[in-house]
């Protein structure tokens, strides 16, 4: 096709005028720049060079107060204490070497200091005008030493600043964390970093809450416009902008109970979680043995961190929430509430245990070798018989279990906010194909149904499927109370769908475990009538042996747990407790359950009375001995001596 | 479409296309680029490293590719225009796909030696597909509504994939890039008064609707905007950097502080003062001189792209030269304006200047087809 010579003209014509028009148009744009230019340098060059010269505003950036950290009573828990530090600017200091040679004749700076001051300027090179920190938790003395000595000092300046303090030490470390001071890789793993973070040894939240909740505990920086003179002087203040400070949280903890289970649990590797049946607070979360966190904040020694970490108890590890166990005997709940809601057995239905179960080809036994005879519902978990739910297990199949499990909470990861919340494992056919690349076997079903296998749960999550047993509803655990005096929301509470009836037989069963002569925690019980408690014990293997646990090595011994609710009538607390290798549950981690339940039932120590009569002077000795392990409190609980 | 609709007198052949260069054009080019090792150099430090040698060498390469361009006969680019404009719409879905896994938004395609944007890709293919459109429209139908919803849709396109990165900045840029072809087209006033009034609305829907579930930007967006009305609700932010800015061109003067000694770019930390920043080292250390000299290179580029389109019969030929002159013109007006405090920081790059191998790239290869427009222009 060729175009006609008129189309072409026409368009030719047309386009040049509208070409000259932009053009045009450029043309003024490009002599609007110049303009605007020429104004700039020539008219306001005075004006500007002033600026840029004589008189440079320095802008310095205020960190805001991080929010304090308190528990559900109001006490104290990470706050912030002055410090006193002493910086350089390098921009400033001009012959930096020669500063800190005057500087250390004035004060005390050990080699360390003196070669991380040296590092840090090497890393902030391109920024002279950033200050660095040469010295930390200077005294009140050598700071005003500095202050006399300021003008053969240019570029140093005392600050004062704010570090975290962790008053309880220890007893918060795994919920509450620690903050350090900002590292090139957590900056790595920012986005858009805030200002505040650039500067150096800006303390932020490394684990547990401090880290978790870090955006809301940071507050926002202010800022301070400055007027400098040629020298770096500070001549005038020109304009301040004050920082928004961190919000203050609260917890759902009550730090007594904390500080009591922490003590109680002493050196075992063990776990505790207290929560709330009514609205899934969080009343305690203990995981022994502890650190104290504020090794953390100063900067840990390497030879203090490798002791923690070489330890074989595990002081680093927040247990409670991110170790999962196999639950063992106390999963027989889940079992046979999974039994009665698919309607395979009545509660009454009993199964004659001879000590031994066969299926598939291989044998499996019963805890009690000799057998327990004939068993039903109730019998079987007060007796924890094994085979009872051998059977029962063959009958529901595992995805009932597996079902009726996660219902209670079991393989759930909990939104609370702590590091490494361990989501557990609760193992069916789909998973077993999925993830082992083999189909589930029989045998699986018979060891699921006893809570050994696949199967693995945190002390929070069994913590969690007491309160739900006991209540019926969806009980979801809640860490953070408050954040600033606005209420955070409660989670679930809904019903769980399960028949009231089942459950009801469920908790009966409980009861008798420790209200029974024939219990297996029947030592662990509580006599006071309106807080006695329904629970059950649990050991998980660790290995495959038939030796006794006093006859193989500490880090083989069968883990104890205990899972329990109080008072039976009006549940108000449910807790589990979990004692590494510690042997039998109910030998184990019983005791310490009932301790825990009657401190938090009570708010404080129980009496004696609370306890069977025979027990009582053994549990007064014990008492002292804890006493003695735990921090002094003032009357507001808020200092240790 | 072949050769034989070309009224053609004389168009050079082989080796001979070289003597017909717009040579002037190339001289200019290698002018700008020149002040931008210089201030490369400069911001450096005194030092080729890390900047200035990865720039001659990303300059080269495009100056390569900008004469095996040129050579290749246009009508070859007119009938490449709509595979070009394709190719860039399928780049900019990838993006989108595969920028949304990896972290944040990613804009560019990594090809090993050179970060590809897509959006710059587009500024160009958009105009190289409009300019072949107008050019196989009669001119008689060019503002008949049909014929104005397609070319109209053939620039919303690429805007929305680039508004959903999002890229305000770039997004804007191709409307303006593309109205101005159709506007040199021949399409009727109306429309556009239609356009600039709709955008007035926009602007205020825009504001009325922030801080409500439907705002339309996003809060940074709306904040840069914060920060160009009032610099000083930001002092540690953008605000700071166009105060810083505007000191460092302003107390330049007349003639600078003189080569590597711009005490504002030197000492403060302007964190962009190689990239979209550079022209403050340039007006801090050369003054209102230097300032205006690369300003005259840039409207001498202009000036000769308007003189070799206007003087071309080619219907694609001028109305490419004449939209590629447009593209060149919004780089270099924004970032201007945008040191200078008269816009929003956006992140405009300051043309063949400022450090980065995209736009530098795309915009020579965009300067190949001007010169491929030029030398196979009927004589």
């Amino acid at each position: 096709m060729r175009r006609s010579e008129r189309d072409t003209t026409l368009s030719h014509r047309r386009i040049t005028r509208r070409g000259l028009i932009v053009g045009g148009l450029q043309a003024s744009f490009i002599a609007l720049l110049a303009a605007r230019m020429r104004h700039m340098q020539v008219n306001q060059a005075e004006e500007f060079r002033l600026l840029a010269e004589e008189n440079r505003i320095k802008i310095r950036l205020l960190p805001p107060a991080r929010g304090l950290i308190v528990d559900r009573n109001g006490a104290p828990i990470a706050i912030n204490e002055p410090s006193y530090r002493i910086t350089i600017v390098p921009e400033d200091a001009g012959d930096v070497e020669e500063v800190l040679g005057r500087l250390s004749r004035i004060v005390s700076l050990g080699p360390d200091e003196l070669t991380r001051a040296r590092a840090e300027l090497q890393r902030t090179r391109g920024a002279p005008f950033l200050p660095v920190t040469v010295a930390d938790r200077v005294s009140w003395e050598e700071i005003s030493k500095v202050a006399v000595n300021a003008p053969a000092l240019p570029g140093i300046t005392p600050e004062v600043g704010l570090s975290r303090k962790y008053p309880l030490g220890p007893d918060f470390a795994h919920v509450v964390g620690y903050v350090g001071p900002v590292s090139d890789y957590d900056l790595s793993k920012i986005e858009e970093p805030d200002q505040l973070l650039r500067i150096p040894r800006f303390q932020i939240g490394k684990v547990g809450v401090e880290s978790k909740m870090e955006d809301a505990l940071r507050g926002s920086a202010g800022t301070k416009q400055e007027e400098v003179n040629a020298a770096g002087r500070v001549m005038r203040e020109l304009e301040r902008r004050e920082g928004i400070p961190g919000a203050n949280v609260q917890l759902t903890i009550d730090h007594k109970l904390q500080s009591y289970i922490q003590a109680r649990l002493g050196t075992e590797s063990a776990s505790a979680v207290v929560i709330d049946c009514e609205n899934g607070d969080i009343l305690a979360s203990a995981s022994a043995p502890s650190f104290d966190p504020n090794l953390f904040v100063r900067g840990i020694s390497v030879a203090d961190y490798s002791v923690l970490r070489d330890n074989d108890h595990r002081p680093l590890a927040a247990k409670s929430v991110q170790d999962a166990y196999p639950p063992g005997s106390t999963f027989k709940m889940v079992t046979g509430l999974a039994g009665l809601d698919a309607g395979v057995i009545t509660p009454n239905d009993t199964v004659y245990c001879p000590g031994h179960f066969e299926v598939g080809g291989r044998r499996f036994h019963c805890w009690k070798r000799g057998g327990h005879g004939s068993m039903d519902l109730n019998t079987s978990l007060r007796e924890s018989c094994d085979v009872y739910y051998y059977d029962l297990a063959l009958k529901v199949g595992i995805e009932k279990i597996a079902e009726t499990a996660r219902k209670l909470g079991l393989g759930e990861r909990f939104d609370v906010p702590m590091s490494a919340v361990a989501s557990g494992l609760t193992p069916d056919k789909e998973w077993k194909v999925q993830n082992r690349g083999e189909d589930w076997l029989i045998g699986d079903t018979v060891n699921a149904s006893i809570g050994q296998g696949f199967l693995l749960s945190s002390p929070l999550q069994l913590a969690v499927m007491s309160a739900r047993i006991a209540t019926g509803r969806s009980v979801s655990p809640r860490l953070v109370k408050s954040i600033d005096g606005v209420a955070t929301p409660e989670q679930g509470g809904e019903d769980l769908g399960l028949n009231e009836d089942y459950l009801r037989q469920v908790r009966r069963g409980m009861f008798n475990v420790v209200n029974n002569r024939r219990g297996t925690a029947y030592k662990s019980r509580i006599e006071d009538e309106a807080n006695r408690m329904a629970g059950k014990t649990g050991t998980a293997q660790v290995s495959n042996r038939v030796v006794r646990n006093d006859e193989v090595p500490w880090a083989e011994r069968d883990h104890a747990l205990f899972v329990c609710f109080a008072p039976y009538e009006r549940p108000r607390v449910a807790v589990a407790v979990v004692v590494e290798h510690g042997g039998g549950g109910s030998a184990a981690a019983a005791p310490i359950a009932r301790d825990v339940t009657l401190e938090a039932l009570f708010g404080g120590k129980p009496p004696l009375t609370a306890y069977p009569s025979a027990d009582r002077e053994r549990i007064e000795e014990e008492r002292r001995l804890i006493d003695e392990r735990r921090p002094d409190y003032n009357s507001d609980g808020s200092s240790r001596a | 479409m072949s050769y034989l609709e070309y009224t053609v007198k004389y168009v050079p052949s082989g080796a001979r296309k070289i003597l017909y260069l717009n040579w002037p054009l190339v001289l200019l080019l290698t002018a700008a680029a020149g002040i931008g090792f210089l201030m490369l150099y400069s911001v450096a430090g005194g030092s080729l490293r890390p900047y200035a040698w990865a720039q001659m060498i990303r300059f080269a390469m495009g100056m390569t590719a900008m004469f095996i361009v040129a050579m290749i006969p246009i009508w070859f680019w007119r009938n490449m225009a709509a595979v070009a404009y394709g190719l860039s719409i399928l780049l900019l879905i990838f993006v989108e796909l595969f920028g949304a896994v990896g972290m944040g938004a990613q804009r560019w395609i990594d090809l090993g030696f050179i970060r590809l944007q897509p959006s710059e890709l587009t500024k160009i293919t958009v105009v190289m597909l409009l300019a072949a459109y107008y050019d196989m429209l009669p001119v008689t139908k060019v503002s008949r509504p049909l014929w104005v919803l397609v070319p109209l849709l053939l620039i919303l396109v690429p805007v929305a994939l680039v508004l959903k990165q999002p890229d305000l900045g770039t997004a804007l840029l191709l409307m303006i890039g593309g109205g101005a072809v159709m506007f040199m087209a021949g399409v009727h006033w109306a429309y556009f008064g239609v356009v600039i009034a709709s955008g007035i609305g926009m602007i205020a829907a825009v504001f009325q609707t922030r801080g409500t579930e439907w705002q339309l930007l996003k809060d940074y967006q709306y904040k840069r905007i914060d920060t160009f009305l009032d610099p000083s609700s930001d002092p540690l932010g953008a605000g700071y950097h166009i105060t810083q800015s505007k000191i460092a061109l302003g107390s330049g003067g007349w003639t600078g502080k003189g080569f590597m000694q711009g005490t504002q770019t030197r000492l403060n930390f302007l964190p962009e003062k190689h990239t979209d920043f550079i022209f403050t080292t340039l007006a801090e250390e050369f003054g209102f001189l230097g300032g205006i000299s690369l300003l005259t290179i840039y409207g001498l580029i202009i000036a000769f792209c308007i003189a070799t389109a206007l003087s071309n019969r080619d219907r694609f030929s001028s109305l490419l030269t004449l939209g590629i002159a447009m593209t060149f013109f919004l780089f270099f007006a924004v970032n201007m304006s945008m040191v200078m405090g008269l816009a929003p920081v956006v992140g405009v790059p300051l043309p063949l200047v400022s450090y980065g191998g995209s736009a530098m790239l795309v915009l020579l290869v965009a300067f190949g087809l001007v010169q491929s427009a030029h030398v196979h222009k009927a004589r």
